[in-house]
């Protein structure tokens, strides 16, 4: 609640909302207890008094009425019965909207088409149609404004609804023994709860300016009493000569339903974890970088190099080191295999390299990436949009999110070409075809006119690769590319990777969480673990005799196939957080060879051609090649 | 041997391209009649790719999909109706998704009493002594009860999810791909937990994933399910070792594995579902496939053994 109120202040104009609207309410709260003239008393001989009049603070109207007495008492009974309505609709439309999403199938449709009909006709004509059926007066306004806002809640939840009941937790809920009802009740409805929320904080303005709008035409209140609409309606006729009257309510209601609308809007923003985590504020074009040292020499040589790298995510108050001071080098033609399990950095690293990772959160603070020699952390965005998909081309884990779906796949390819390259329209399509026969994509010349969602996942993530190989590029970064695909598929994806490597010349960044892909494909291997590197070394040799206990752990509980039914060596514990490491090697607290040593200072990678970052490593490296080490 | 779940002639279809109040055009198999049993205390392992059918028919055994045909019997009953509440208490479903498993505005105490209270009607003083016991064998600390889904990890997030299968005390657990959204360190974690709490309650697994070593490590025996269909079935040690159908060899070789060049890599992929073809649904892919493949479907049948494999010229 505390974090809720805080989100809300942090909007100033929802503060601002807040704080008018909570006048108004108190206003109209006390002005029972106020000593106001009262307001249905008419006094004739005091017509049209203005404003700061002797006894009159606001003046009085055609009637010699106070204005300030009637518009406390207007505002009370219209805020009142647009809470009221705000409610009813609520709950019936919510009803309505969470039976039919649960229910689905016909339930859903009749229900659901009963509701678009009531929609497709004006608001105000309907609820006119309904004040004419019930006859005049304030409960029948409020019944036919909350009829009318039905279908605006009844479409909302419904679709909320649909979300959640498809969700596990209502299916393990039925295998724990609830009916519908409860299921709805407990399951589905504390669910549905904040997005009702939103939807009556963004609608109640409406309700009221609504009610004003048929006690403005006579169909609301009726005289002498007296709400915010019926208010307005009855000065029209002074407009000219006495404009007071029309502008005290007027402003009143200006003030309710702007306040109420700042207000919802930032209701909507504190509940909504999706504006919440930032994730609907555009992140830059490039990630931020605030390098406190200069770039380090290059220290290692390659195509791609990249010396002590760190990327932090800056989350309010607390930094997560994402990336830790990261070195690696790429040669052509070489597949690198970055290691290591969720969270360990790995993605964050190869997102860094082209300035790929979202600003704000991440930000860039030390290290260099070195392209052919040339430093791109701080690069202008102009450099890295040429070299980006142009010498260093990305593909992902899921093509189904990388591809835009609106687009055919031949004019997604096209496009690539034809950011980098000044050729025709025509020419690229060609290019486009004979890329999807490179990648290996049967009958390319029809399969150029699909949509990505008519290609299976292996077919997509063939379209993916086709696209990062479309200019050509020096480096191809994979991040997780067959994670999301069946195991004969990655079979084919794999294959088709390692031809186009030794055909092309390509360096590979190949990021994964598997071992046996990583042995499949990789030259050499380099294991992260909580944003740090903490072995490096051939792929065959490290996986034949890891050095670093996490290799060895991490190694031993991967079953394996064709060694039959076993148990398998777990690693206890979690992996740590990376915005609280604790000081010296991050794996001591899950190793069970650690010393003392191994949980002060730092660590350094050590090591030539194979290098360890480890005091006490499962073996000892040869000593010659620790004298190789630069 | 007791059997503790069998099927006969199981199957599910699903209408495609309905109209609002009008038949179905086109029907879609999603799930072949399939007959199987498992013993009491052993693990059956079902593996399959994606669209294999191997969630829908999880699915049916719990009794969340209602079967187009054929029946399930547990534990010697048979259940006629698709009911899940009626399932709860002999069979359980431990999901895939672990975190969305659980109801987000729930304590994970909430979410364990549920089955307790509707499926046993325990008392308050029973249900916080059978909670504390099973919180206590899948590892989980006592103050976690109190928390809220949102603030565990995967891993534990899982063991959770099995402590609530646990609580409705059934003695069959089906594992819907229990650890593929899991980090490999925690995987394992995860699976020496399912065995150690098999040994302790005498319980019953269906396992199911994509992961083909992951099977091997837990299963007694294996089922291959392709296109809706078992194409084969065997024991454990032999099913991967000594495939009997040509589509488990192309998994066994597909599976990247240290000290192996990259393998499979056959190219294809899987029949269209609205329209089958008539034979065997594997014969466009594979090396074997004869005339007779393509217009003849093959049922499964014992090769040696009891390794039983749907094909007209088995390995």
């Amino acid at each position: 609640m505390s974090l809720f109120l805080r989100l809300l202040f942090r909007n100033r104009l929802a503060g601002f909302g807040a704080v008018v609207l909570g006048i108004i309410v108190v206003m109209a709260l006390v002005t029972p207890l106020l000593p106001l003239h009262p307001p249905n008393v008419t006094n004739t001989a005091n017509r049209f008094l203005r404003p700061l009049a002797e006894g009159h603070l606001l003046g009085t109207d055609h009637l010699g009425r106070d204005l300030l007495s009637r518009l406390l008492h207007g505002t009370r009974l219209s805020l009142a019965v647009g809470f009221a309505a705000a409610l009813i609709a609520a709950v019936i439309g919510a009803a309505i909207g969470i039976v039919a999403g649960y229910a689905g199938g016909r339930t859903d449709n009749v229900t659901m088409r009963g509701v678009d009909m009531l929609m497709a006709f004006p608001y105000i004509l309907l609820a006119l149609a309904i004040v004419a059926a019930l006859g005049p007066g304030l409960m029948n306004a409020l019944i036919a404004v909350a009829v009318v806002n039905i279908p605006f809640f009844a479409r909302n939840i419904r679709g909320v609804t649909v979300s959640i009941s498809h969700r596990e937790f209502v299916d393990a809920a039925r295998l724990s023994g609830l009916g519908p009802l409860r299921i709805i009740l407990t399951e589905v409805l504390p669910n549905v709860v904040p997005v009702i929320v939103i939807a009556m904080s963004t609608t109640v303005g409406w309700m009221i300016l609504e009610t004003a709008g048929l006690s403005f035409l006579g169909l609301g209140s009726q005289p002498p009493q007296a709400d915010l609409g019926s208010m307005l309606g009855e000065a029209r006729g002074a407009l000219i000569t006495a404009p007071h009257t029309s502008i005290v309510p007027g402003v009143m209601i200006l003030l309710i339903v702007m306040s109420i609308n700042l207000l919802g809007d930032g209701v909507r923003d504190a509940l909504d974890p999706r504006l919440r985590s930032g994730a609907l504020a555009r992140p830059m074009a490039a990630t931020l970088v605030d390098r406190k040292a200069p770039a380090p020499p290059a220290r290692t040589e390659g195509l791609l190099t990249i010396d002590d790298l760190r990327t932090d995510f800056r989350l309010g108050r607390r930094t997560a080191h994402a990336v830790g001071g990261v070195t690696l080098a790429i040669r052509p033609g070489e597949c690198l295999g970055l290691i290591g399990e969720s969270g360990s950095g790995k993605s964050v690293t190869a997102l860094s390299v082209m300035g790929l990772v979202a600003s704000p959160p991440g930000v860039i603070t030390g290290g260099a990436v070195r392209l052919a020699g040339e430093d791109l952390v701080g690069a202008p965005y102009g450099r890295l949009r040429d070299l980006r998909g142009n010498r260093v081309a990305y593909i992902f884990q899921d093509p189904l999110s990388t591809l835009h779906p609106l687009y055919r796949v031949g004019d997604q390819l096209a496009e690539a070409i034809r950011v980098h390259h000044a050729v025709s329209r025509a020419e690229a399509g060609e290019r486009a075809i004979k890329l999807l026969v490179d990648v290996q994509i049967p009958n390319p010349r029809a399969r150029i006119g699909a949509y990505p969602h008519q290609l299976s996942g292996g077919m997509r993530q063939r379209v993916g690769i086709a696209m990062a190989l479309s200019n050509d590029p020096d480096v191809l970064i994979a991040d997780e590319p067959t994670t999301a695909l069946d195991v004969t598929v990655q079979a084919q994806i794999l294959k088709l990777l390692d031809d186009l490597r030794r055909d092309r010349g390509l360096a590979i960044l190949f990021i994964t969480h598997d071992f046996g892909v990583v042995a499949q494909l990789c030259d050499r291997v380099a294991v992260m673990y909580a944003g740090r590197i903490v072995e490096e070394g051939p792929t065959q040799e490290v996986l034949d005799a890891p050095a670093h206990p996490y290799t060895a752990r991490l190694i031993a509980c991967v079953p394996e196939l064709g060694t039959g039914r076993r148990r398998l060596e777990a690693i206890s514990g979690l992996p740590p957080n990376v915005d609280d490491l604790p000081p010296g090697c991050a794996f001591a607290p899950r190793c069970d060879k650690a010393q003392p040593e191994c949980r002060q200072g730092e660590i350094p990678l050590e090591g030539g051609v194979r290098r360890v970052r480890c005091l006490y490593p499962e073996t000892h490296l040869p000593e010659t090649e620790l004298e190789a080490a630069p | 041997m007791t059997v503790a779940l069998r099927t006969e002639g199981l199957a599910c279809d699903f209408p495609a391209g309905k109209s609002l109040f009008g038949r179905p055009r086109a029907v879609l198999r999603a799930v072949h009649p399939t007959s199987f049993e498992v013993a009491t205390g052993e693990t059956l392992g079902i593996v399959g790719e994606s669209g294999c059918g191997k969630s829908t028919l999880a699915r049916m055994l719990v009794g969340l999909q209602p079967p187009t045909a054929g029946r399930i019997e547990i534990e010697g009953e048979g259940v006629d109706r698709a009911d899940p509440a009626a399932f709860g208490r002999r069979i359980q479903y431990v999901f895939q998704d672990p975190v969305s498993s659980l109801n987000p505005r729930k304590t994970i105490r909430q979410i364990l009493e549920v089955p307790l209270i509707h499926l046993h009607g325990l008392d308050r003083a029973a249900r916080r002594a059978r909670i504390d016991e099973i919180f206590a064998a899948v590892n989980l600390r006592p103050e976690f009860l109190e928390r809220y889904p949102h603030e565990f990890s995967g891993g534990q997030a899982q063991r959770i999810g099995i402590a609530r299968a646990l609580a409705a005390a059934a003695r069959i657990l089906i594992l819907d791909e229990p650890v593929s959204a899991l980090d490999v360190s925690v995987q394992a974690q995860v699976l020496n937990l399912l065995a150690d709490l098999k040994a302790e309650f005498g319980l019953t697994y269906l396992f199911i994933s994509h992961d083909l070593a992951v099977v091997e490590a837990v299963s007694d025996r294996i089922m291959v399910l392709y296109f809706g269909a078992v194409v084969e079935s065997g024991p454990a040690a032999r099913v991967f070792a000594r495939p009997r159908h040509p589509y488990t060899q192309l998994l066994a070789d597909s599976a990247p594995q240290v000290g192996r060049a990259i393998g499979g890599g056959a190219q294809g992929e899987l029949p269209d579902p609205i329209n089958p073809p008539p034979g065997c649904a594997f014969a466009s892919r594979c090396p074997r496939a004869s005339d007779r493949c393509r217009v003849e479907r093959p049922e499964l049948r014992p090769i040696e053994g009891d390794q039983l494999a749907a094909c007209h010229h088995p390995l």
